[in-house]
């Protein structure tokens, strides 16, 4: 019963959805459901905060390694919802002057602010901006011609790589109007145009029969392995 | 030091040493703002020109699908948007849906609608409006797209949206005229594309950072018809803005200014992938395998 009812009502949501796309009359259920999703989502997110909690409580109570990020991770998740949630720094909205509680948590100046704009922020951008010279260590090292795989795959990045630049456009200027698919940054739309597209829809059409047969075993109750596998 | 002392230091280099390599080479045009020219290529083109053809008062949702993370890349192509969409005297439905965006979306706002063209008289709620994040992933892009309500009641200055001029005659995004999502990822243009332009028959276009845009190409033209790739795409965009309106030019570019940096970068990237590949046809004569 514990897991049939949850499949149960995933199966007749799902049902409702393709009913719906092809009877219009029914097209309200159709936005009921996902109006819950809405508010199921919201739940979940409840559920995924008190999760992050407990998994780190129990790093830092069971002294595992590395249990000093946890606590790391405790203070900030706390400080930033209790800030939020109150609302501290925000003014009254325009429009509701005489309730304290009324301004937009995110509001310029306020405490939340402070920390997304000052913390997070930062922090974010910098631990991105460092991909940059990741990448380019990996490029000295990794990006040898060792089969014609790899010697394909070169000569493709070398294309891309000029073709995203200036520099790609000076090197084949002399090339004539009518030549201009010869030129790297033609070159590179063709690859990204042709070559690239292909691939990717050999992969997106692959995903989506993945997808279609995963849900039609959830609208037949035959799937049952997005549930966990705890019961 | 001669040649083969030099590779055998070059094989074992330290890394820390490509790492300055690339310091220096992105510091360069950073710190002397060299700037490049730019042609647009078919899918900024084409974006460009689909939005340019709009009548003024044509209304537009423009989604801020990204956080601070990729705002490098996704922060000049909003820009570059907004201020065409003010050009144009379009009206903007700004949302986002990403949690982390709206704090992004909100400054855009202000430095282009409220800064840059505060002498147009666009004005809150008639002419552009803030709906703030909205909660729900790809469904909440589809909620969107069929009735704004049923996703937010107000906007984020927590305005009730039925009082809010711009809001007349719109029910969703199916009543505007296209959606132009930037976006780092999920929820973003893909969802756009699939839970919104599609089923609803809504023109799609948008930008992405450059890991997305090969996922995003397969959808051009058909289901999206203009593609802002990477930071090359904003400075394309840019470019098209410069070429079509050019008393915007002493606004900045911040597009076309971060193309330096990108050049110099991969000029080091591909450096190093030549003496690498050098180093391994060395090492293989030197081992005889």
């Amino acid at each position: 019963m514990k897991r049939f009812v949850p499949m149960l009502l995933a199966a007749i949501v799902g049902w409702v959805m393709v009913v719906a796309f092809f009877a219009p009359p029914l097209r309200s259920w159709q936005q009921t459901a996902e109006e819950w999703f809405q508010v199921i989502a919201a739940i979940s997110l409840l559920y995924g905060c008190s999760n992050l909690v407990l998994h780190h409580l129990k790093k830092v109570s069971d002294q595992e390694s590395g249990w000093g990020y946890s606590v790391v991770t405790i203070a900030a998740f706390l400080i930033t919802s209790v800030v939020g949630m109150l609302k501290l720094g925000v003014s009254p909205a325009e429009n509701a002057a005489r309730h304290p509680w009324s301004g937009a948590y995110m509001e310029e100046g306020s405490v939340f602010w402070w920390i997304y704009e000052y913390a997070m922020s930062p922090l974010v951008s910098t631990m991105f901006a460092l991909l940059a010279f990741y990448v380019a260590s990996a490029a000295f090292r990794a990006f040898r011609a060792k089969n014609t795989e790899a010697i394909v795959l070169l000569v493709t990045a070398f294309i891309v790589l000029l073709g995203r630049t200036y520099d790609g456009t000076v090197l084949t200027s002399f090339l004539p109007d009518w030549l201009s698919g010869l030129t790297i940054p033609g070159m590179t739309m063709t690859i990204m145009s042709v070559f690239n597209t292909a691939g990717q829809r050999a992969i997106m059409i692959g995903i989506a029969l993945g997808v279609a047969a995963t849900s039609l075993r959830i609208l037949l109750l035959q799937d049952r392995s997005y549930l966990g596998s705890g019961d | 030091m001669n040649g083969q002392r030099v590779l055998e230091w070059l094989n074992a280099l330290d890394r820390r040493w490509i790492f300055v390599a690339i310091f220096v080479a992105v510091s360069i045009p950073v710190l002397t703002q060299a700037t490049f020219p730019e042609k647009p290529t078919l899918l900024t083109q084409r974006m460009f020109d689909r939005i340019d053809a709009l009548e003024p008062g044509s209304r537009i949702l423009l989604a801020f699908d990204y956080d601070p993370n990729s705002a490098a890349e996704l922060d000049p192509m909003a820009t570059a948007v907004l201020r065409h969409a003010c050009l144009k005297r379009l009206k903007v439905y700004a949302v986002t849906l990403w949690p982390t965006g709206a704090p992004l979306m909100d400054r855009k706002l202000q430095q282009v609608v409220e800064e840059e063209f505060k002498d147009q008289k666009y004005e809150y709620g008639k002419d552009y409006v803030n709906l703030g994040y909205a909660p729900g992933e790809a469904i909440a892009a589809k909620l969107l797209a069929a009735d704004i309500s049923a996703a937010r009641d107000s906007d984020v200055r927590g305005n009730p949206l039925g009082t809010l001029p711009i809001m007349e005659g719109v029910k969703g995004a199916k009543d505007m005229s296209m959606i132009v999502s930037l976006s780092a990822g999920f929820p973003g243009l893909k969802e756009w594309i699939q839970y919104a332009g599609t089923p609803y028959r809504i023109p799609i276009a948008g930008g992405c950072t450059g890991v997305a845009a090969p996922q995003l190409y397969p959808y051009f033209p058909n289901q999206m018809f203009g593609l802002m790739a990477a930071i090359k795409g904003a400075a394309e965009y840019e470019a098209a803005v410069l070429a079509a309106y050019p008393e915007t030019k002493d606004l900045p570019v911040r597009g076309i200014r971060r193309m330096g940096p990108q050049l110099f970068g991969h000029r080091v990237v591909i450096g190093l992938i030549v003496l690498g590949n050098v180093l391994h046809f060395w090492n293989r004569r030197r081992t005889g395998r």
